[in-house]
Order: structure tokens, then sequence, then C-alpha cells
């Protein structure tokens, strides 16, 4: 199995822009320079001015405001509430993730297609639709939902429910990351490993994952940034309630509905700052391996 | 069943499958399933009242418009990219990614505020006309912010790959820059382009964050298939909702095998063009 | 190794996050209402907060949930885990009873006048200088006219728009049913957009420009003209309806969180004299006669039926606003 065969199977997602080497021999010319101004355009227009916006709008009353958003009480229990779905999501999908990675790439079994594109199957699925599903398996109103509530877990308009809309919705991350990278692999080391009398277990936790690391770490960079920024599914499952389940998203919502501005772009811009750099420090992350392995 | 070199591949195997049933599979189904015994009068009250239908409509065409708007402009961009060394290159770059950074909501705040009649774009536009939020030109506009990296990410690899000796010995038997880019490198990038179309018109179909402060919500008229579930939910219309979802999730089932079968196809020109 | 360390802080966390979900210490209500009342809990909230403190000593902290108000029902039917519901009609609190039973079935006698501790009317809200002309409920129906009000499937208000319309027609036509119904058919047809809950509808006309006249609650005419002095009219047609927005507590989740007694006497304190007059302030009409009298100035007189007037919310809702009823026959969605 080699990583084309995974191409073929999965839906490639953007990754971080290749790093080549643009013909520095020839200068652009008239024309190239004509073509480059109206690219800055379009991505200046498009992309910029939006980006830019979050943080005036946030600082536009300067920074007292901004920063009493933050104090506020309802903004920080949202924040708490954020940040416990997107580390119970983590470790949920890290779990997956890992297993995954090892059974797909150790083994060989027929339907490893089917599976691979029921992994992917959430990047396709619209926030809402999930949020609906989390709502139609585990609602009061459903089977399991009144048996959960027996025992005293509510599933819908409670946190669980928000964490379970936000697994299925970042399920893929973590996965994908480890799977290309343990197929890549391969299976040498590990054979090696047992030869030489590990247990599968030693040689996952000493071999395998060591050696994982950074695509581990690059899945869950990139999994706690979606995960924090949900929106659709969690306005489904969540109720609403203030100082409740009300996650970050949602209180930036709320905020704008009432005309509360500069403290709904003041989060805003916090949420987009966090997620920018997530984003920028895992493609950074893959340009260093990517010359790595293209230098030895 | 061939002999595995490491073993424990049943409980491997067993535990990913009971994982990928209880986090995926079964919440889908249970969608699917909560349509069993639905009246047909409900079911088309729910999918084929003219609210319903305007709200498809209106996911589907503006989806597909963003798509192509994002194959024409992200193609470009990635041309751009790829091609010249500029100062500023690394921001641009950098910027691509953006839209799939930042979270819908921020998105969906930030554009219903620029293009609203008091914003930054919005103040420019309106007095000449143009009017963009509460439009489905407003809708058009959020998904083609939303799909535009992933033309430019899927194609910019790509054209990276292509070598440069392909493009010499084309001109070096006297094809100009025209018919090099037509004969020689656009059937090379050509399904990159259509893959690229195709993840951004599926991230568009479902697309609710960044839509929803924009869009207006107009029932008949602006109003999104994702809100249209939203409001049968809030209706405790569950089956209704699921109506519609079972809908999108038809139309989502259908781009991942087509996406699959282009990445397939996508693969092989791959590998044939190096 | 990691994922160890990542289980161990989401313990951590969810036990920093427990206070706020966690009812057991009994001091704390979550109050489950509909969709304007935004402002005026936010500010009785205050006041209950302060008296409790002077008479028991104790710190308590409440907490909000706005919405539709048939949304907000079907919510604590769900499982919303609601101490008290201050609901837009008495229909919505029946449900939670009938459909759920995690309240009594006779919840509306165990507070004065059927559990209403105050009540409002429907009236117009129009542009500044009325531009469209707008008296009365046959101006509505003038083609060229967009009328906004919520949609009656989720938001109690809406209901009360619809009733106070078809009351409207039935008054103009000697009673007759069949013309009631097309009255209501030709206003609808002059409705763009539907909003869940009454704010949602409030904000779509005022701050987004959308219709010439808002049918609301007289309490969020108020508010609109509040928020934006200057920008609107309000507009008190010749008859309406007394809308009677009820309160409950809901004894299950009370036994639950240990919050009877709290839950009790936070919904008796709407009806002492500074909550009566808070509410006036904030455009509901108090109960209290005495405080009507002394603040009410800005209601106006209207004729006004009641729900009675239809046979009482279980008729009413099951005739107009239930599956199939007349709403979804004249609504064509």
């Amino acid at each position: 199995m080699s990583v084309a065969d995974f191409d073929a199977t999965t839906i490639a997602m953007p990754g971080a822009p290749p790093e080549h080497v643009a013909d520095g021999a020839r200068g652009p010319g008239l024309v190239g320079w004509i073509a480059i101004a109206v690219a800055a355009l379009v991505v200046g227009g498009l992309i910029g001015i939006p980006l830019v916006s979050v943080f005036a709008e946030a600082f536009q009353s300067g920074l007292g405001p901004f920063a009493a958003t933050f104090a506020e009480p309802y903004a920080q229990s949202a924040i708490r509430l954020t940040l416990l779905v997107a580390v119970c999501t983590i470790a949920f999908n890290a779990f997956f993730g890992i297993l995954a990675g090892w059974t797909i790439s150790k083994y060989e079994f027929p339907g490893k297609t089917i599976l691979l594109a029921i992994i992917d199957l959430p990047l396709t699925v619209s926030p809402v639709v999930a949020g609906l599903a989390i709502l139609m398996t585990a609602g009061a109103h459903t089977p399991l939902g009144s048996w959960l509530q027996t025992v005293g877990i509510k599933v819908a308009f409670a946190p669980p429910g928000i964490i379970a809309a936000t697994i299925f919705v970042t399920f893929p991350y973590i996965a994908r990351e480890l799977i290309a990278f343990m197929q890549e692999q391969g299976r040498d080391q590990e054979e090696s490993s047992l030869v030489l009398g590990a247990t599968v277990w030693q040689t996952l936790w000493r071999v395998t994952l060591p050696g994982a690391r950074l695509a581990l770490f690059n899945g869950v960079i990139l999994c706690g940034a979606r995960a924090i920024g949900e929106f659709g599914a969690v306005s489904v499952i969540s109720g609403r309630v203030r100082g409740y389940t009300e996650t970050v998203p949602l209180h930036i919502e709320a905020l704008y509905n009432e005309s509360s501005f500069v403290g709904a772009f003041a989060l805003a811009a916090a949420l987009a700052f966090t997620t920018i750099a997530f984003t920028l420090i895992v493609n950074a992350n893959r340009k260093s391996e990517h010359d790595r392995t293209a230098a030895s | 069943m061939s002999r595995d070199t490491i073993p424990g591949r049943n409980i491997a195997l067993g535990t990913t499958l009971a994982l990928v049933s209880l986090a995926v599979i079964a919440p889908l189904a249970a969608v699917v399933l909560s349509l069993n015994g639905i009246t047909p009068e409900h079911l088309a009250r729910a999918i084929a009242s003219p609210d319903a239908i305007a709200a498809f409509r209106l996911t589907f065409v503006a989806s597909l418009v963003a798509a192509l708007i994002d194959l024409v402009l992200g193609s470009f961009v990635a041309w751009i990219l790829v091609r010249y060394q500029f100062p500023g290159r690394p921001v641009l770059d950098a910027l691509v990614d953006v839209p799939l950074a930042i979270p819908t909501a921020v998105t969906g705040i930030t554009l219903a505020t620029i293009y609203g009649g008091h914003g930054f774009l919005g103040a420019w536009l309106e007095p000449h006309g143009i009017q963009v939020a509460y439009t489905q030109i407003g809708v058009a506009l959020a998904l083609v912010f939303v799909g535009f990296p992933f033309v430019v990410r899927t194609v910019q690899p790509v054209l990276a790959e292509i070598p440069k000796d392909l493009e010499e010995a084309a001109s070096s038997f006297g094809a100009g820059q025209t018919l090099t880019l037509r004969r020689v490198i656009f059937p090379l990038v050509f399904p990159a382009m259509l893959t690229g179309f195709a993840l951004s018109l599926a991230r568009a179909l479902g697309e609710y964050g960044s839509v929803v402060f924009i869009a207006g919500n107009l029932p008949g008229k602006t109003e999104i298939a994702p809100l249209l579930i939203i409001t049968r939910l809030e209706e405790y219309d569950y089956q209704g909702a699921s109506a519609v979802a079972t809908v999108l999730l038809i139309a989502s089932f259908g781009m991942l095998l087509a996406i699959n079968a282009l990445q397939r196809r996508f693969s092989l020109a791959r590998k044939m063009a190096t | 190794m990691s994922a160890l360390r990542a289980l161990a802080g989401a313990l951590a966390l969810a036990i920093s996050v427990a206070p706020i979900s966690a009812l057991a210490e009994g001091t704390t209500l979550l109050n489950v209402s509909y969709d304007p009342t935004r402002e005026f809990y936010s500010a009785y909230n205050s006041l209950f907060k302060e008296y409790w403190k002077k008479k028991t000593g104790v710190d308590v902290s409440i907490n909000q949930s706005h919405g539709g108000s048939g949304a907000q029902a079907r919510a604590v039917i769900e499982g919303l885990d609601a101490d008290v519901v201050t609901l837009a009609l008495a229909y919505d609190i029946d449900a939670i009873a009938q459909k759920s039973k995690l309240l009594s079935p006779d919840w509306a006698k165990r507070l004065p006048d059927e559990s209403t501790p105050y009540t409002s009317t429907i009236v117009f809200l129009v542009r500044k200088g009325n531009p469209k002309h707008i008296k009365d409920w046959n101006d509505l129906v003038k083609p060229g006219v967009a009328v906004i009000t919520p949609n009656p499937k989720t938001s109690g208000g809406a209901r009360w728009n619809f009733l106070a319309a078809y009351n409207y027609g039935l008054r103009a036509n000697h009673g007759d049913d069949g013309k009631a119904r097309a009255y209501v058919t030709a206003l609808f047809k002059n409705v763009p957009v539907l909003d869940s809950g009454a704010r949602g509808a409030t904000t779509s006309f005022t701050e987004r420009g959308l219709g010439d006249v808002l049918l609301a609650w007289e309490n969020e005419a108020f508010y609109a003209q509040r928020e934006k002095p200057g920008a609107f009219d309000v507009i008190a047609p010749r008859t309406s309806i007394l809308a009677e927005p009820p309160v409950a507590w809901i004894d299950v989740n009370v036994q639950k969180h240990d919050t009877a007694k709290l839950a009790k006497a936070y919904l008796e304190y709407l009806y002492a004299p500074e909550a009566q007059k808070l509410a006036c302030k904030f455009g509901y009409r108090p109960r209290l006669t005495k405080i009507l009298g002394s603040c009410g100035s800005h209601f106006a007189q209207m004729d006004l039926s009641t729900i009675r007037n239809f046979g009482g919310w279980d008729a009413a809702q099951k005739r107009f606003f239930g599956d199939g009823g007349v709403f979804d026959q004249i609504y064509q969605r």
C-alpha cells in the first residue's frame, strides 16, 4: 500500500502550499506584472479585506472595550465550555486516529477503500445535518436519549451533545494525518520490533507513536482549530442557554444579534487569531517535513 | 485471508469499525431512519413545498455558481503563485488559507458587516444599486469565500510539479505560449481543477455559518437549505427536518463519490505526467 | 502519553465547568422565558437578588434562556432543565404539563390571576410619520403593505397576533368565521418573513428595515421606541386581544435541583409592588391596579377580547395552530 493508493481513495484536503522554485531567470514581464496585480486584487479584496475587518471591528472602540469582552461572565463560561468540548473531542478523535492509522497501515483486510471513505464522510456532511444527526440519535425523544436521561446523562441541550456533534464534525482530521503517515512508514519497523520480542503494545508505544509524533501533533492542532470554531452543528444541538450551553461561536452570534458588535468581533478576532496561528503552525511543520524528506 | 505479520488484527479492526459505526454511521442512519412512518403529505410539505423548493434551488444554484467562480479565480491565483516570484508572494500565499482556517461564524458576521448597508464595501456598492447583503448575491459571495482555498490548494501542487522541460520542449517545437498552455499544461492540470471544483462545491452545499448572517433568510427567496432544517426543528417538525437533511445527505454522498472517482483518475494522470 | 494528559486535562476542565451546569446547591435558577422579556428579566433578576439577599442573606444567581414561547416549551419537554418557565401563553405551559408530566396540571391555580402577574396586548409599530397610513386592522391587508409577524408555530406573540387579527375579522363581519378566515389569509399574504420569535421579528423590522408594520407585543413596541428614539410610531388599533403571559415553576426540576422554595419565591415576588412597577416601566400592564393607575398612562385604551372568547387555549391551539389547523391551511409554505 503506497501513498498513491491512499490518495486515490480518500478526499485530498488542501494542505500546505508546496515549496517550489518559480522561474527566477525570466522576470514576470509586463503581462506578468498585470496578472500579479489582478491576483493580488482578487485575493486582497476577497480575503484580505474581511480578515483585516475582523480585527478592525474588534478594536474600533479601543483596547478597553476589547478586553472588557473577555471579562464578562457569559463570555468566560463560553470560553470554558469551548475548551472543554475541544479537549474531549481531541481526546476521542486522537484515540480513534491512532487506532485507525494502526489498523489500516499494519493489516490487510477487504473493504479498506470503503472504510477510508466512511471515515472521510463527515467532511462532506453539512454541519447542520451533523447536529440533527446527534439529536436524532440521542435526543430526549429517542429511546437512547430517554434511557440516558434515566442515568442522568442529557445529550440534547447539554455539553455531551455538543461534544458528540463536534466529534462527528472533526472525526476525520486526526485519523487522516495518522493514516497517511503510517501508510507511508509501512510495517518494517513494527515487524522488526515484533521479531525482536516486543509485544504489540510495546511496539505501538515505543516504535510507532514516537515516529508519528509530528503527524499526531498536526492532526491534534487541526482538529482543535476546527472544534473551537464549530458553529452549525452546535447551533442545532446546544439550546443556547447563556452560561450553560453557549460555546464561543454561539456567544458571538448572540452578541451580534443583539447589536453588541465590539463584543462579537472581539471574540471573533480572538478565535480567528487562534485558528490562523494553528494553521500556520501546521503549514510550517508540513513544510519542514517536506524539506527534510526532499533533502534526504 | 493473508497471514498477518503483525498480530491483533481482529481486535484493532473490530474496535475501529465499532467506533466508526458509533461516531459516523449511527447518527447518519438515525436521520434517515427517523423518516420511518412519515406520511406522503408530510413528506411533500417538507421537501416539495414552495419554500423548500426555493431553498434547495438557492443552495444548489448558489453553490454551483460559487464553485465555478472559485474554479476560475482559484486556478488563476494558483497559476500566479506557481509561476512568478514577486514581493509579497508569501503573504498572498498565506492569505489563501484564511477562509479554511477561520471559524464559519466569524466569516459570517464579518461578511455581513462589510457588505451591509453601512459596511466598508456595502456603503460603496449600494448607492450604485448593487445590494449584496440580504440577497442571493450575498449568499454566493460567502460561498465563493469559503470555497476558494479548495481550488487553489488542489491546483497549486499539480502546476508546481509540471516539469519545466515539458514547456521548453513544446517551445522548441515552435509552440507559442498560448498553445503550450492549452495543449500541454491545461490537460495535465484539468483533473486537479475539476477536483478542486468538486471540493469547493461539496463544501458550499452544506455551508451554514458563513452564509446565514449575510443571507437575509427570507423563505422563498434567501433561505438556504441548512437553515430550512433549523426552521423545521424549531417548529419541532423533526421528520420534516430529517427529510430536508436526507436530501442534503444524498447530495453529499453524490459529491463524495464524484470526488473519489476524480481523484482516482487524478492520481493516474499525475503518474502519467511524471 | 499525550492521550492520558489530554484526558486528565478534560477531567480538570469538566470539574471547573461543573459549577456552571450543576444546580445541586439550590442557589441557581434557570428561567426559560419567551423572546421579548430579556431586558425585563435582566432588571427583575437584579431586583430579586437584592431582595432575597436582604431577606435570607443568601446570594443567588439566575440564568436566562430566551426564544419563541412554543420552541422554549418544547425545549423544556426535550429536557432543558428549567426551574421556572415564564412563557407567552398558558397553552405552552399546559403542553409541558401534559406531554412531560414535569409539573402539575393545575399549575395555573398556584399563583394569583391564573399565574399571570402582568398582561399585555397587540399593537402596531410603524415607521415614523406612518407613511403608509396604517390606523387599524383593515389597513394591513391593503396591497403594498408588508406586515412583519413571527411564526405562530414557534412564537407565542405570533399566536396572540393571529388571534387578535382573527378577532378583528370576526368583529368586522358580525362573527362570520368564513370572512374572518378570508381576512387573515389576506393578511398573511402580506407577510414576507416569519421569524421564530418576537424579538427576531422586531429586529427584522427595526434593524434590517423589513416591512411597513410590525405586529408586536405592546411592551415590545415600547422597547423598539426606547432603542431607537424617534424612528417609530406606536399605533393602537381600536380592538385587540388581552395577552396574558403566565409563569410557573417546574415541579420535577426544582425537586431535582433543590430549588423549590427559591423558585416559588422568585415567581411570587413578581406580584410585589416593586416588581409590578418595574414591569410597568418595561411596558407590561401590571395586575396591581394601584400601580397601573400611577404609572400606566402610556397604555392605550382599547377594546380587548380575551382567549376565553375563543373557548380557551386548548381549543384555540388545536383549531388554529395545530398540525393542519387554520394557520397551516391559509399559509402556504
